[in-house]
């Protein structure tokens, strides 16, 4: 079964149901659910504290969640099924946690023997492939760039061909260029079909990179496609600037059938509530000519998942 | 609970490989078999022929037995600490390994190394004592009640340093008083073959079997303490589960 249009598997390869952590009386996370189908990219976006990592860490058995219930590659998660689930899924955590005086392939030999891979060596070859370090495959760990290490760590997550592969913060320290191979990765994973769970604080990379996208400030504030989260949040508007002011903006703009409100946004600067901007923006510009205005621009207003996520951030649980 | 011998062996491999890499656990692992073989040495070397009747009731060779109590809790005491001071701790127990196979590949790769040392050093004095030392010397100093003690009790004591060694590293967040707290641990060991070596506790062959089937219980449970004590959710976060 599959999403109309998307090609991805609508069967949940994880889902969460009330899921929370609390250390004592302190809440890491609490009452996350959510469902991800196989082959989605899933964007997993907080600020720092916002228990982003913690909610991996519990996905991944790392942790016992203290409340609610969770399925992870079809399988619940409770302490029985821990082993069998880390064999479906693997982790990148945050800091890629190489043994820096052993080389690379040492590191990859040995997690290939931890996760019973068959026929080891072709399989680190083509991790190596993936991440294009073959080349490098008998330094030494410590002797690698930070990006070089992440792409190390990244292969070694490749390894067990996991059903769902949870990236932790991939590109957090990375310098641009290093970030956008990794983004390049991701990309390609997402075409060879893997579920990622990407924890991000980078609005930029869970846009680009992202089917779906969850906003967790301790409790989840939302999830969505990040086109349908700001259709939701915002009015969808249109800019409209003019040489010079007009004499009667009301009666020019409200005129126009698919316009619903209208305000000043600065001298000879206009913002148009609309109903629907392809429909409205022509209206308009006949409205304007009418009215013998001189126009520099009509434009449809563009919010960025930023500002979905400023928005979301700061509203405090339970009214966003 | 089946051991998969394959994560075992992973763990055990890949230890060994950062054994030999890591100067200051080889430096570490080098010195105190120094320290317990060449004060003995010089000793021997100095006694003459006429010396050497008290030494057939004395126990000096089970002064060595030392090596084995202390080289390994240097090792051990980093096992679990380390991996988490340099962050690949988390990245381990994210594979399908149990903790007590995990605890076990640790102590193997210990083990392995720490008896290597131990017999290889108790050898080498052994033929040091046999050219160098004046004649009769070797004879009095070499008996095979003490040679069977050496060869039974150097694995026994490892294996009961080992496991109170990898308990404190699964306790304390820093390696060093991780090190610290596991070289104190062994020192009634130590403390017991030094006086058993200098006849100030005379041992039989009573006390011998008695301290022999203590140490294996010891080095049985050790294994289960261990892995009851490895807490992953505290050794991750930090925060007690």
């Amino acid at each position: 079964m599959t999403d109309e249009g998307t090609g991805i598997s609508s069967s949940p390869a994880l889902s969460a149901n009330g899921l929370g952590k609390r250390f004592g009386s302190r809440v890491a996370f609490d009452d996350v659910s959510f469902e991800i189908g196989y082959g989605e990219v899933f964007g997993f976006l907080g600020p720092n504290g916002a228990g982003k990592t913690t909610t991996v860490r519990t996905l991944g058995t790392l942790l016992t969640p203290t409340a609610g219930s969770a399925t992870v590659a079809g399988l619940p998660l409770i302490p029985d099924n821990g082993v069998e689930i880390r064999r479906r899924i693997s982790i990148m955590p945050e800091s890629p946690g190489l043994y820096l005086r052993l080389t690379v392939l040492e590191n990859l030999q040995c997690f290939a023997d931890l996760y019973e891979v068959s026929a080891a060596r072709d399989r680190i070859d083509q991790a190596l492939q993936a991440v294009h370090l073959t080349e490098r495959a008998h330094d030494t760990c410590g002797s690698l760039s930070k990006g070089l290490k992440q792409r190390v760590a990244l292969a070694r997550a490749l390894l067990n061909d996991p059903q769902v592969l949870f990236l932790d913060e991939p590109t957090s320290g990375l310098d641009p260029v290093a970030a956008r191979e990794v983004h390049e990765l991701i990309d390609g994973l997402r075409q060879r079909g893997v579920t990622i769970f990407l924890t991000t604080h980078r609005l930029d990379e869970a846009e680009r990179l992202c089917d779906r996208v969850a906003i967790l400030n301790t409790t989840l504030r939302t999830v969505g496609r990040p086109d349908q989260l700001r259709d939701e949040l915002f009015a969808r508007t249109l800019n409209v600037r003019t040489v010079s002011p007009l004499s009667n903006p009301a009666d020019v703009f409200l005129g126009v059938e698919s316009v619903s409100g209208w305000r000043e946004d600065g001298p000879s600067t206009y913002v148009l509530t609309v109903t629907d901007p392809a429909l409205a923006a022509p209206g308009v510009t006949r409205a304007l000519v009418k009215a013998d205005a001189d126009v520099l621009s009509i434009s449809v207003s563009h919010h960025s998942l930023e500002d979905v996520y400023l928005e979301l951030i700061d509203v405090p649980a339970g009214l966003s | 609970m089946s051991v998969n011998r394959r994560l075992v062996r992973a763990i055990v491999s890949k230890e060994l490989r950062e054994f030999r890499r890591n100067r200051t656990l080889a430096a570490g692992m080098a010195i105190i078999p120094l320290v317990f073989s060449v004060q003995p040495l010089i000793s021997v070397f100095a006694l003459t022929s006429s010396a050497s009747g008290p030494l057939r009731h004395e126990h000096v060779l089970l002064y060595m037995l030392g090596i084995p109590a202390l080289v390994p809790s240097l090792v051990a005491s980093y096992s679990i600490v380390g991996e988490r001071e340099q962050g690949t701790l988390e990245p381990l127990l994210t594979t399908p390994i149990r903790r007590e196979e995990l605890l076990l590949g640790k102590a193997l790769a210990t083990f392995l190394p720490a008896i290597a040392v131990a017999y290889g050093v108790f050898a080498l004095f052994l033929v040091c004592v046999g050219v160098f030392a004046k004649p009769g010397v070797a004879s009095a100093l070499i008996r095979p009640s003490d040679l069977l003690a050496q060869v039974v009790f150097t694995p026994l004591l490892a294996g009961c340093s080992i496991w109170i060694a990898i308990v404190i590293s699964t306790r304390f967040n820093d390696v060093r008083v991780a090190q610290q707290l596991s070289t104190v641990a062994s020192l009634p060991a130590v403390a017991l073959a030094v006086l058993v070596a200098l006849n100030v506790i005379q041992p039989s062959l009573r006390t011998a079997i008695l301290a022999a089937v203590i140490l294996l219980v010891l080095n049985r449970i050790g294994w289960r303490v261990a892995s009851l004590m490895f807490d992953r959710e505290r050794l991750i976060t930090g925060t007690k589960s």
